[in-house]
């Protein structure tokens, strides 16, 4: 199942990034394709920060393990993600200029918030290989709920950006906030529920 | 069956794509060599309703490259149809802007009503081609058509009173999506000072590249403040109001901390949002260096002589 699986969506997860490329070359990326591109690679990560997140709920309550092996490589595609928005700014949009990048982080708090979330999501791509698993052992758990304080500062980072509509980063917040709660301890009874729901009692 | 609306038809699907581009091209290339308000060369070609008997101004920016109609039109901030960029041109289908009337009232010995033709006609229309500023750090150069404001609003006799020129925006939530949702204070609220309207520079404008304005760029009349950021310049305007106090306005009072009475591009003045430094013209990769009042300060400086342009934002 997970040989299939694997690839499968992989190949999926590059999808959004494939039809970034097809729109670029035909030139359809708005008359400022900078800021389209930087939105667009944005918007994804986001999407890919709470499809990871929504991973573990999803074990929980239907009970099949087999989601747990997607959450790393869909973490991994988050981060992915966040690359290129990162290098959308800094090479695109920025064009290196370091004063004015630092002025950003310093000056500008959707940025600040951004790109911490941005940093705080380098090591845990780092330690995302089976030998690291390994290696830090406990921690690695540990480590890795960095992931509930990156998708608040992301979606912090998208909230703070937006002039007037607040509707998409709302919700964002409402929908991670539900992936939140369906993490403590309660949930459990769902999880009761919806099994008692899907698998008839044998008789 | 998928049954498109007339809104989800482009322009381009209409015209053929290559006879749109060069006829663009052409429009830009007349208008840069100076065959103006020829507007029967166009006839017969769209149904864009073309503007005539217009003359150059000395007012116009020549010394830069004018941005395409098709990104002027395609991308705009006008959040009455939608808060994306690609929002107004998609949207703005089912607005009508005709009729039109403008009420016209506060300080003033002549107020009333007055219908769009009969408020243009007494006035020469002229061609300002400005930059364009955008909040957003980024900008254009837009080839207006319109006609001074001051001399429009000298017709209503202003009284001594008429400290302030205030604008409201059309109200029609059934025409204007964006409106049935409350991201901003309905109706659009702008206002200028009574010497920044008076201002030679301050124009109303009725058209873009010698075309009547299209719905998604503010139809059918709007102001342009060419030293301002963009969202000073209101779209379609049905009131007029001389008032002596300091009128509010809807990006003000929406974050009163990024965006001032005054909203003069000034590259000093720390934004919370975007750096005003730079910007980035459309259709160019690299940004270039924002001017004090939008490369307009020879023209408007003067009138904000001893004002601390920061505080007073």
């Amino acid at each position: 199942m997970q040989k299939l699986y694997k690839p499968l969506l992989f190949s999926v997860s590059l999808i959004p990034f494939g039809v970034l490329i097809y729109n670029g070359f035909r030139d359809n990326l708005t008359a400022n394709p900078i800021e389209y591109i930087t939105h667009y690679t944005g918007d994804w990560t986001l999407y890919f920060l709470l499809i990871t997140l929504s991973i573990t709920p999803l074990r929980n309550l239907t009970g099949k393990l087999i989601f747990t092996c997607f959450r790393r490589m869909l973490g991994l595609f988050a981060f992915f993600y966040a690359c290129l928005h990162f290098l959308t700014y800094f090479v695109l949009d920025q064009y290196f200029d370091f004063n004015a990048i630092i002025e950003d982080i310093i000056d500008r708090p959707y940025i600040t918030v951004g790109f911490t979330a941005f940093v705080l999501l380098i090591p845990l791509a780092v330690t995302s290989t089976k030998k690291m698993i390994s290696r830090l052992g406990s921690n690695w758990q540990r480590l890795h709920k960095l992931i509930y304080v990156i998708t608040t500062l992301a979606i912090l980072h998208y909230l703070w950006l937006v002039k007037a509509d607040t509707t998409l980063p709302i919700t964002f917040a409402l929908i991670f906030s539900v992936l939140m709660t369906l993490r403590l301890p309660w949930a459990k009874n769902v999880k009761k529920f919806f099994i008692s729901e899907i698998q008839p009692s044998s008789h | 069956m998928l049954i498109k609306t007339p809104s989800d038809i482009k322009s381009s699907e209409i015209t053929s794509k290559s006879t749109y581009l060069s006829r663009r091209k052409f429009l830009k290339t007349s208008i840069n060599t100076g065959i103006v308000g020829s507007g029967l060369l166009l006839a017969g070609n769209t149904n864009a309703a073309t503007l005539n008997d217009i003359r150059k101004s000395r007012y116009s920016t020549l010394e830069e490259e004018l941005t395409d109609f098709e990104d002027i039109t395609t991308y705009n901030n006008f959040y009455e149809f939608g808060t994306a960029k690609e929002d107004p041109v998609k949207y703005s289908g089912g607005f009508n802007p005709k009729p039109w009337s403008i009420t016209v009232d506060g300080e003033c010995n002549k107020p009333g009503e007055i219908g769009l033709e009969d408020l243009i006609k007494p006035h020469r229309l002229e061609e300002r081609i400005y930059r364009l500023r955008c909040v957003e750090a980024w900008s254009m150069v837009v080839p207006w058509v319109g006609i001074p404001l001051g001399n429009v609003l000298k017709r209503f006799e202003p009284s001594s009173n008429a400290k302030y020129v205030a604008f409201t925006t059309v109200f029609r939530p059934d025409e204007m999506p964006g409106q049935r949702s409350r991201v901003l204070q309905w109706p659009y609220r702008e206002g200028l000072r009574i010497d920044e309207a008076m201002n030679p520079l301050t124009i109303l404008a009725v058209g873009i590249y010698g075309e009547e304005l299209l719905n998604q760029s503010g139809a059918p009349i709007r102001l342009v403040v060419p030293w301002k950021y963009g969202y000073k310049s209101i779209k379609s305007i049905v009131k007029i109001s001389f008032v002596e106090d300091e009128p509010r306005t809807s990006w003000n009072d929406s974050a009163p901390k990024e965006y001032g009475f005054y909203s003069n591009v000034n590259p000093n003045r720390n934004h919370p949002r975007w750096s005003q430094k730079k910007e980035r013209r459309i259709g160019e990769f690299l940004k270039r260096d924002t001017l004090m009042f939008n490369g307009y300060a020879d023209q408007v400086a003067s009138m904000y002589e001893g004002m601390n342009l920061l505080k007073y934002h």
